[in-house]
């Protein structure tokens, strides 16, 4: 006979088996697969032969390779700057539509839509609008007069990423407006009436109120575009596949070049714990982040 | 004077929001239904000399040799894809979200779940790959129903949980103590309270199936299995030369997660604290 707390404990169990079954096998097997294969020389098309022990081998290339290291450096200044500009267009911007005017409530079902948008159907608009010979930006930023010559935004390398990022911001950027906004909102007003009672400036209001009460949820959000950023591939795929001249490949590009179209799985793998390993940085923040936010009971 | 001043500038700045959020999208429709010629005419002239749907016609026809045949395969793999792994999923996160809601103290499997959500694709896909491969489930629906699990069970068990979190519990004790085994409390009394979070939950991780790119293309490479973003992205690489085509395939290709997201609205700030963001 079971004593109660023990068959308690069964029946949490039985209850998570099915979930837990599910994602040892699509994900934590996966996982140390990759890590096994990221020391041998597997290629991705098998020819019957087992793949060769190497190693370290493949890391020791991977940690000097200049290639990897300047799509690195690519992906930081990719992550950093859209995630700095998101969070300031985002922030500016639930600002604003916390404000009372006339037409706020549509406004804020629009600010939805970039959000909604699938990835790959932003990736190909911009695409479209980036265009060298027929694209929107081309035609509007001639006719405003603001550029003399056609230029190919995605064609030249000093501009393609900044083009890419661009696409990845109006996209993007909602997210942190949305959850900002929302903790705007439950901000009681009359805290900020007895603030301008006591003379308070605008900013000291801001710095005083507002900020404490987004600080929480802004950190959220950007650390979340922030792993988002870092595994950034589908618009890349898109717009630019990884160029011209390579200005675009970011890391998981990177990645995906090295295991599916040089077919060299086990170097691709060593590449894909590299980053994993940066990533895990990253989760582990965002972790502490929502344990924190659950034990100030503020979990939405 | 002060405030009018204010009140002008508050408007500007709406105006510019709203004009930059719908200007892509509506020059996008009008792509779709400008003619090749009105397209490339230099200097732009931005709307059609001549409304032309024709193209949305010919993206919904079943006829062969239109491209609505590419299209409408593409969408059913899609919609039967994002179904598929959404109800699987389901079925896994109720049972344990309900788990780590009643029955506290394991809640590092729970962070552990949403953790291994947030790495890289790349980490698992070759595995994956050959895994597949061995089970000939490449370029199958099923393939990427099992892969599509791997992301929407645990971020579907994490809403789930704070959902059931939400619940009062008293109604489940009671009916314990009238003696339902704990899977009936569940399915009888638990379930049908939280309904219409399970509704919107469950549409988040349909977006996410719906949105999902990377595993698609390297586990389809025909179009027996191949999802919608996996066509849209090979009409972009030159299958298509007609960028209106292009522009309304990815208008309606966007109508179903715009609606989807509409009807969200209230459960969006949840969804998205969990990582529902798709980047």
């Amino acid at each position: 006979m079971l004593t109660l707390p023990q068959r308690e404990r069964r029946q949490a169990w039985v209850l998570l088996a099915p979930m837990l079954l599910m994602m040892f096998l699509l994900t934590a097997w996966p996982l140390a697969r990759t890590l096994w294969l990221s020391f041998t020389d597997a290629g991705l098309i098998g020819d019957g032969s087992a793949p060769n022990w190497v190693g370290s081998e493949n890391f020791l290339y991977a940690l000097t390779d200049p290639d990897f290291r300047a799509a690195l450096w690519r992906t930081l200044y990719f992550t950093v700057v859209s995630v700095i500009i998101e969070g300031f267009i985002g922030v500016l911007v639930a600002l604003l539509l916390n404000q009372q005017f006339w037409g706020r409530s549509a406004l804020r079902v629009l600010v939805i839509l970039p959000w909604a948008l699938p990835t790959i159907v932003n990736a190909t608009m911009w695409r479209l609008n980036f265009n060298p010979d027929y694209g929107s930006i081309n035609a509007l930023l001639t006719q405003l007069g603001l550029i003399d010559t056609y230029r190919s935004w995605l064609g030249d390398p000093s501009s393609a990423i900044n083009a890419v990022m661009f696409a990845d911001i109006w996209k993007n950027y909602p997210l942190i407006t949305l959850l900002v906004l929302a903790a705007l909102q439950t901000i009681p007003e009359d805290l900020f009436e007895a603030a301008r009672l006591d003379g308070a400036s605008a900013f000291r209001r801001f710095r005083k109120i507002t900020l404490p009460a987004i600080a929480a949820p802004l950190a959220v959000a950007l650390i979340l575009r922030t792993i988002d950023a870092f595994k950034v591939f589908d618009i890349i795929y898109v717009m630019t596949r990884g160029g011209p001249l390579d200005s675009t490949k970011t890391v998981s590009f990177f990645v995906y070049q090295e295991s599916f179209s040089y077919l060299r799985a086990g170097s691709g793998a060593a590449y894909a714990i590299l980053m994993t390993l940066i990533c895990a940085l990253l989760i582990l923040i965002y972790m502490v982040m929502l344990l924190r936010q659950r034990r100030s009971g503020s979990i939405e | 004077m002060k405030q009018k001043i204010r009140l002008i500038l508050r408007y500007l700045a709406a105006l510019i929001l709203a004009a930059s959020i719908l200007a892509p999208l509506v020059w996008m429709f009008l792509m779709s239904v400008s003619s090749a010629a009105d397209l490339t005419r230099i200097p732009l002239e931005w709307l059609p000399r001549q409304w032309d749907f024709s193209r949305y016609a010919s993206l919904l026809t079943l006829q062969a040799g239109q491209p609505g045949a590419l299209f409408l395969h593409a969408l059913g793999n899609s919609l039967l894809v994002a179904c598929g792994a959404t109800i699987i999923s389901l079925l896994l996160a109720i049972p344990a979200a309900y788990s780590f809601s009643r029955y506290p103290g394991r809640d590092g499997w729970l962070f552990g779940s949403l953790a291994i959500y947030m790495v890289p694709p790349v980490a698992f896909v070759l595995p994956l790959y050959f895994i597949l491969q061995q089970l000939s489930l490449l370029n199958t629906h099923l393939g990427l129903i099992l892969v599509y699990c791997s992301m929407i069970l645990p971020f579907l068990t994490w809403m789930l949980k704070n959902q059931f979190d939400a619940l009062p519990i008293d109604i489940e004790q009671a009916a314990r103590l009238d003696g339902l085994r704990y899977w009936q409390v569940l399915l009888r009394i638990t379930l049908p309270l939280a309904k219409p979070a399970l509704g919107a939950s469950a549409m988040f991780g349909w977006l996410l199936a719906w949105d999902e790119f990377f595993y698609a293309l390297l586990f389809t490479n025909n179009i027996d299995a191949q999802t919608l973003p996996v066509t849209i992205a090979g009409f972009t690489a030159g299958r298509a030369t007609d960028d209106g085509l292009i522009a309304a395939v990815g208008i309606l290709a966007a109508i179903p997660p715009l609606f989807i997201a509409l009807w969200l609205q209230k459960t969006l700030v949840s969804g998205l604290t969990a990582g529902g963001s798709k980047g």
